[in-house]
Protein backbone atom coordinates (compact mmCIF):
# COMPACT_ATOMS: atom_id res chain seq x y z
CA UNK A 1 0.00 0.00 0.00
CA UNK A 2 2.68 2.19 1.20
CA UNK A 3 4.16 1.33 -1.86
CA UNK A 4 1.54 1.98 -4.26
CA UNK A 5 0.88 5.20 -2.60
CA UNK A 6 4.52 6.98 -3.10
CA UNK A 7 4.53 5.71 -6.89
CA UNK A 8 1.75 7.86 -7.52
CA UNK A 9 3.15 10.64 -5.52
CA UNK A 10 0.92 10.72 -2.49
CA UNK A 11 1.78 9.82 0.95
CA UNK A 12 -0.10 7.82 3.50
CA UNK A 13 -2.74 9.14 5.78
CA UNK A 14 -1.17 11.02 9.10
CA UNK A 15 -2.94 12.62 11.68
CA UNK A 16 -1.80 16.31 10.54
CA UNK A 17 -2.88 15.54 6.70
CA UNK A 18 0.89 16.98 6.24
CA UNK A 19 3.53 14.28 4.62
CA UNK A 20 5.95 12.90 7.12
CA UNK A 21 9.30 13.19 5.07
CA UNK A 22 8.40 16.75 4.64
CA UNK A 23 7.52 17.34 8.34
CA UNK A 24 10.62 15.43 9.12
CA UNK A 25 12.80 17.93 6.86
CA UNK A 26 11.39 20.77 8.38
CA UNK A 27 12.13 19.24 11.77
CA UNK A 28 15.80 18.79 11.33
CA UNK A 29 16.12 22.15 9.77
CA UNK A 30 15.15 23.59 13.03
CA UNK A 31 17.28 21.70 14.80
CA UNK A 32 20.40 22.36 12.05
CA UNK A 33 19.34 26.18 12.96
CA UNK A 34 20.38 25.17 16.34
CA UNK A 35 23.60 23.91 15.21
CA UNK A 36 24.80 26.69 13.28
CA UNK A 37 23.21 29.43 16.25
CA UNK A 38 25.71 27.48 18.73
CA UNK A 39 28.30 28.40 16.13
CA UNK A 40 27.88 31.86 15.66
CA UNK A 41 27.11 32.65 19.32
CA UNK A 42 30.38 30.95 19.73
CA UNK A 43 32.58 33.15 16.99
CA UNK A 44 30.87 36.06 18.11
CA UNK A 45 31.65 35.66 21.79
CA UNK A 46 35.49 34.80 21.14
CA UNK A 47 35.13 37.70 18.78
CA UNK A 48 38.43 40.13 19.84
CA UNK A 49 39.48 37.84 22.56
CA UNK A 50 42.47 36.66 20.26
CA UNK A 51 46.30 37.38 21.79
CA UNK A 52 47.38 37.61 18.52
CA UNK A 53 46.75 37.92 14.53
CA UNK A 54 45.85 37.35 12.03
CA UNK A 55 42.57 39.12 12.71
CA UNK A 56 39.43 39.69 10.28
CA UNK A 57 40.80 43.07 9.18
CA UNK A 58 44.23 41.07 8.25
CA UNK A 59 42.39 38.71 5.92
CA UNK A 60 39.36 38.78 5.00
CA UNK A 61 39.04 40.30 1.23
CA UNK A 62 35.22 41.38 0.87
CA UNK A 63 34.76 41.93 -2.57
CA UNK A 64 35.61 37.90 -3.07
CA UNK A 65 33.60 36.95 -0.51
CA UNK A 66 30.95 38.73 -1.88
CA UNK A 67 31.29 37.16 -5.84
CA UNK A 68 30.72 33.58 -4.05
CA UNK A 69 27.59 35.09 -1.45
CA UNK A 70 25.91 35.87 -4.98
CA UNK A 71 26.79 32.67 -6.78
CA UNK A 72 25.22 30.46 -3.91
CA UNK A 73 21.71 32.93 -4.01
CA UNK A 74 21.83 32.61 -7.35
CA UNK A 75 22.16 28.53 -6.95
CA UNK A 76 18.96 28.88 -4.98
CA UNK A 77 17.15 30.86 -7.56
CA UNK A 78 18.39 27.91 -10.58
CA UNK A 79 17.61 25.24 -7.94
CA UNK A 80 13.80 26.37 -7.52
CA UNK A 81 13.49 26.69 -11.50
CA UNK A 82 14.42 23.36 -11.48
CA UNK A 83 11.99 21.93 -8.94
CA UNK A 84 9.64 24.45 -11.28
CA UNK A 85 10.67 23.06 -14.24
CA UNK A 86 10.16 19.20 -12.66
CA UNK A 87 6.59 19.96 -11.41
CA UNK A 88 5.73 21.16 -15.20
CA UNK A 89 7.25 17.74 -16.89
CA UNK A 90 10.06 19.58 -18.26
CA UNK A 91 12.73 16.93 -17.61
CA UNK A 92 15.82 19.13 -20.01
CA UNK A 93 15.09 22.04 -18.35
CA UNK A 94 14.67 20.75 -15.57
CA UNK A 95 18.19 19.15 -15.84
CA UNK A 96 19.71 22.24 -17.38
CA UNK A 97 18.65 24.24 -13.88
CA UNK A 98 19.76 21.32 -11.37
CA UNK A 99 23.16 20.58 -12.72
CA UNK A 100 23.06 24.66 -12.69
CA UNK A 101 22.77 24.55 -9.01
CA UNK A 102 25.38 21.53 -8.62
CA UNK A 103 27.94 24.21 -10.48
CA UNK A 104 27.30 26.79 -8.63
CA UNK A 105 27.39 24.54 -5.23
CA UNK A 106 30.88 23.27 -6.88
CA UNK A 107 32.35 27.12 -7.54
CA UNK A 108 30.96 28.38 -4.18
CA UNK A 109 32.92 25.30 -2.84
CA UNK A 110 36.16 26.42 -4.77
CA UNK A 111 36.01 30.07 -3.53
CA UNK A 112 35.48 28.90 -0.17
CA UNK A 113 39.01 26.52 -0.43
CA UNK A 114 41.34 29.45 -2.36
CA UNK A 115 39.87 31.36 0.45
CA UNK A 116 41.11 28.91 3.21
CA UNK A 117 44.64 28.80 1.51
CA UNK A 118 44.99 32.57 0.77
CA UNK A 119 44.09 32.37 4.57
CA UNK A 120 46.97 30.07 5.65
CA UNK A 121 49.88 31.32 3.48
CA UNK A 122 49.00 34.91 4.21
CA UNK A 123 51.83 37.33 4.55
CA UNK A 124 52.39 40.35 6.39
CA UNK A 125 54.55 43.34 5.24
CA UNK A 126 55.16 46.26 7.58
CA UNK A 127 56.82 49.64 7.23
CA UNK A 128 59.43 50.28 9.58
CA UNK A 129 59.20 53.71 9.33
CA UNK A 130 54.67 53.42 10.30
CA UNK A 131 54.08 55.09 13.79
CA UNK A 132 53.49 51.83 16.02
CA UNK A 133 49.85 53.13 16.91
CA UNK A 134 48.67 52.92 13.04
CA UNK A 135 49.86 49.14 13.39
CA UNK A 136 47.43 46.28 13.61
CA UNK A 137 48.30 43.48 16.62
CA UNK A 138 49.74 41.15 13.58
CA UNK A 139 51.83 43.56 12.20
CA UNK A 140 53.07 44.89 15.26
CA UNK A 141 54.73 41.47 16.23
CA UNK A 142 55.91 41.19 12.84
CA UNK A 143 58.05 44.63 13.29
CA UNK A 144 59.07 43.15 16.86
CA UNK A 145 59.57 39.59 15.56
CA UNK A 146 63.34 38.44 17.06
CA UNK A 147 64.61 37.04 13.84
CA UNK A 148 62.95 39.08 10.92
CA UNK A 149 61.79 42.37 12.64
CA UNK A 150 63.00 45.41 11.84
CA UNK A 151 65.44 45.89 14.80
CA UNK A 152 66.78 42.21 13.83
CA UNK A 153 67.25 42.79 10.19
CA UNK A 154 68.01 47.01 10.17
CA UNK A 155 65.76 46.81 6.99
CA UNK A 156 63.06 50.13 6.05
CA UNK A 157 60.54 46.95 5.57
CA UNK A 158 60.17 43.74 6.58
CA UNK A 159 57.67 40.63 5.82
CA UNK A 160 57.22 37.57 7.69
CA UNK A 161 54.48 34.71 6.54
CA UNK A 162 51.55 34.59 9.24
CA UNK A 163 49.23 32.29 8.00
CA UNK A 164 45.22 31.75 9.65
CA UNK A 165 44.94 28.39 11.09
CA UNK A 166 42.11 26.96 13.20
CA UNK A 167 45.39 26.66 15.41
CA UNK A 168 46.66 30.03 14.83
CA UNK A 169 43.81 32.04 17.65
CA UNK A 170 40.43 32.15 18.57
CA UNK A 171 39.48 34.02 15.76
CA UNK A 172 41.15 31.41 13.64
CA UNK A 173 39.56 28.50 15.58
CA UNK A 174 35.85 29.56 15.54
CA UNK A 175 36.34 30.72 11.97
CA UNK A 176 36.92 27.38 10.45
CA UNK A 177 34.91 25.61 12.47
CA UNK A 178 31.88 28.16 11.33
CA UNK A 179 32.32 28.04 8.19
CA UNK A 180 33.72 24.68 7.34
CA UNK A 181 31.23 22.99 8.86
CA UNK A 182 29.19 25.14 6.31
CA UNK A 183 31.09 23.88 3.72
CA UNK A 184 30.38 20.48 4.91
CA UNK A 185 26.71 21.03 4.32
CA UNK A 186 26.92 22.44 0.75
CA UNK A 187 29.51 19.59 -0.16
CA UNK A 188 26.23 17.18 0.94
CA UNK A 189 23.77 19.10 -1.02
CA UNK A 190 26.39 19.27 -4.38
CA UNK A 191 26.21 15.52 -3.44
CA UNK A 192 22.65 15.23 -3.63
CA UNK A 193 22.10 17.38 -6.28
CA UNK A 194 24.09 15.11 -8.61
CA UNK A 195 22.44 12.25 -7.19
CA UNK A 196 19.03 13.24 -8.27
CA UNK A 197 20.54 14.39 -11.53
CA UNK A 198 22.00 11.35 -12.37
CA UNK A 199 18.88 9.44 -11.50
CA UNK A 200 16.65 11.66 -13.20
CA UNK A 201 17.99 9.90 -16.30
CA UNK A 202 17.14 6.58 -14.72
CA UNK A 203 13.29 6.00 -15.93
CA UNK A 204 10.77 6.03 -13.22
CA UNK A 205 13.31 7.33 -10.33
CA UNK A 206 12.60 11.26 -10.76
CA UNK A 207 9.60 12.26 -12.04
CA UNK A 208 6.82 15.03 -11.47
CA UNK A 209 4.43 12.77 -9.42
CA UNK A 210 7.42 12.36 -7.22
CA UNK A 211 8.32 15.97 -7.06
CA UNK A 212 8.50 15.45 -3.10
CA UNK A 213 12.15 14.11 -3.28
CA UNK A 214 13.42 16.68 -4.93
CA UNK A 215 11.62 19.22 -2.79
CA UNK A 216 13.33 18.01 0.34
CA UNK A 217 16.86 18.30 -1.64
CA UNK A 218 15.19 22.00 -2.06
CA UNK A 219 14.78 22.82 1.50
CA UNK A 220 18.01 22.00 2.79
CA UNK A 221 19.82 23.93 -0.48
CA UNK A 222 17.69 27.06 0.09
CA UNK A 223 18.73 26.40 4.10
CA UNK A 224 22.52 26.02 3.23
CA UNK A 225 21.68 29.74 1.60
CA UNK A 226 19.95 31.28 4.50
CA UNK A 227 22.76 30.73 7.02
CA UNK A 228 25.55 31.88 4.31
CA UNK A 229 23.25 34.68 4.04
CA UNK A 230 23.71 35.30 7.87
CA UNK A 231 27.38 34.10 8.32
CA UNK A 232 28.19 36.66 5.41
CA UNK A 233 26.87 39.63 7.65
CA UNK A 234 28.10 38.32 10.79
CA UNK A 235 31.33 36.95 10.05
CA UNK A 236 32.55 38.97 6.98
CA UNK A 237 31.05 42.14 7.19
CA UNK A 238 30.97 42.94 10.84
CA UNK A 239 34.37 41.52 11.04
CA UNK A 240 35.94 44.02 9.21
CA UNK A 241 34.01 46.83 10.15
CA UNK A 242 36.35 49.08 11.81
CA UNK A 243 34.00 49.47 15.31
CA UNK A 244 33.85 45.73 15.76
CA UNK A 245 37.64 44.61 14.43
CA UNK B 1 -12.65 20.99 2.38
CA UNK B 2 -10.96 17.90 2.33
CA UNK B 3 -6.84 17.66 2.59
CA UNK B 4 -6.79 16.58 -0.98
CA UNK B 5 -8.33 19.92 -2.08
CA UNK B 6 -6.19 21.74 0.51
CA UNK B 7 -2.94 20.13 -1.12
CA UNK B 8 -3.86 20.84 -4.42
CA UNK B 9 -4.42 24.64 -3.57
CA UNK B 10 -0.86 24.36 -2.14
CA UNK B 11 0.56 23.41 -5.26
CA UNK B 12 -1.28 25.73 -7.11
CA UNK B 13 -0.72 28.36 -5.55
CA UNK B 14 3.48 28.00 -5.58
CA UNK B 15 5.15 31.01 -7.23
CA UNK B 16 5.56 30.67 -10.97
CA UNK B 17 9.38 30.95 -12.68
CA UNK B 18 9.50 34.78 -13.40
CA UNK B 19 8.08 35.40 -9.55
CA UNK B 20 11.04 33.48 -8.75
CA UNK B 21 13.31 35.06 -10.82
CA UNK B 22 11.57 38.77 -9.63
CA UNK B 23 12.97 37.55 -6.29
CA UNK B 24 16.88 36.64 -7.24
CA UNK B 25 16.95 39.86 -8.75
CA UNK B 26 15.91 41.23 -5.35
CA UNK B 27 18.28 39.31 -3.33
CA UNK B 28 21.01 40.48 -5.61
CA UNK B 29 20.13 43.74 -5.50
CA UNK B 30 19.81 43.81 -1.63
CA UNK B 31 23.25 42.20 -1.87
CA UNK B 32 24.73 44.28 -3.54
CA UNK B 33 23.29 47.63 -1.12
CA UNK B 34 24.70 45.65 1.78
CA UNK B 35 28.64 45.68 -0.27
CA UNK B 36 28.03 49.35 -0.66
CA UNK B 37 26.80 50.76 2.38
CA UNK B 38 30.03 48.64 3.45
CA UNK B 39 32.55 51.35 1.67
CA UNK B 40 30.33 54.22 3.18
CA UNK B 41 32.31 55.31 5.75
CA UNK B 42 29.93 58.30 6.76
CA UNK B 43 27.42 55.57 7.88
CA UNK B 44 29.52 54.56 10.63
CA UNK B 45 28.02 53.01 13.37
CA UNK B 46 24.45 53.09 11.20
CA UNK B 47 25.88 49.96 9.28
CA UNK B 48 25.13 47.66 11.97
CA UNK B 49 21.09 47.96 12.27
CA UNK B 50 21.42 48.52 8.34
CA UNK B 51 22.88 45.14 7.70
CA UNK B 52 20.93 43.38 10.48
CA UNK B 53 17.77 44.74 8.44
CA UNK B 54 18.98 43.91 4.84
CA UNK B 55 20.42 40.36 5.85
CA UNK B 56 16.95 39.58 7.65
CA UNK B 57 14.80 40.87 4.50
CA UNK B 58 17.30 38.32 2.00
CA UNK B 59 16.66 35.64 4.75
CA UNK B 60 12.70 36.04 4.80
CA UNK B 61 12.32 36.53 0.94
CA UNK B 62 14.28 32.75 0.63
CA UNK B 63 12.25 31.75 3.46
CA UNK B 64 9.21 32.84 2.05
CA UNK B 65 9.10 32.12 -2.24
CA UNK B 66 11.91 29.40 -2.00
CA UNK B 67 11.09 27.10 0.63
CA UNK B 68 7.58 27.90 0.39
CA UNK B 69 6.85 28.83 3.85
CA UNK B 70 4.45 31.23 2.30
CA UNK B 71 2.14 29.12 0.91
CA UNK B 72 3.09 26.08 2.75
CA UNK B 73 1.13 24.82 5.95
CA UNK B 74 2.11 26.91 8.49
CA UNK B 75 2.76 23.73 11.11
CA UNK B 76 5.97 23.58 8.95
CA UNK B 77 6.78 27.32 9.75
CA UNK B 78 6.09 26.64 13.62
CA UNK B 79 8.73 23.89 13.28
CA UNK B 80 11.20 25.96 11.44
CA UNK B 81 10.59 29.53 13.63
CA UNK B 82 10.91 27.51 16.75
CA UNK B 83 14.22 26.46 16.21
CA UNK B 84 15.51 30.03 14.61
CA UNK B 85 14.08 31.94 17.75
CA UNK B 86 15.94 29.27 20.12
CA UNK B 87 19.20 30.00 17.98
CA UNK B 88 18.99 33.74 18.48
CA UNK B 89 17.88 33.30 22.27
CA UNK B 90 20.93 31.17 22.90
CA UNK B 91 23.14 33.65 20.92
CA UNK B 92 22.21 36.61 22.63
CA UNK B 93 22.15 34.78 25.57
CA UNK B 94 25.67 33.76 25.54
CA UNK B 95 26.81 36.72 24.08
CA UNK B 96 24.54 38.66 27.46
CA UNK B 97 27.04 36.55 29.93
CA UNK B 98 30.16 36.48 28.28
CA UNK B 99 30.09 40.40 28.27
CA UNK B 100 29.15 40.57 31.86
CA UNK B 101 31.46 37.31 33.06
CA UNK B 102 33.79 36.86 30.48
Amino acid sequence: MAQATADHGEHEATTTGLNHRKMLMWAFLGSDCMFFGSLIATYLVYKNRSLEGPLPIDVFSIPTTSVSTFVLLMSSMSMVLAYSALRRNRMKTFRVWLASTAIMGMTFLAFQVFEFRVFANHEVVVDCHAPIGELSIVELSVRNDKTVGCEATGHDEVEKQVGLTPKTNLFGSTFFTLTGFHGAHVTIGVIWLLTMFFLSFKKGMVTPERNLDLDLAALYWHFVDIVWIIIFTVVYLFGVFPGFA
Amino acid sequence: MTQETQALQHEESHPTPGTYFKVAMILSILTAIEVGVFYLEFVGWGIIPILVLLSGAKFILVCMYYMHLKFDDRIFSTMFVAGLVTAAGVTLALMTLFSFFG
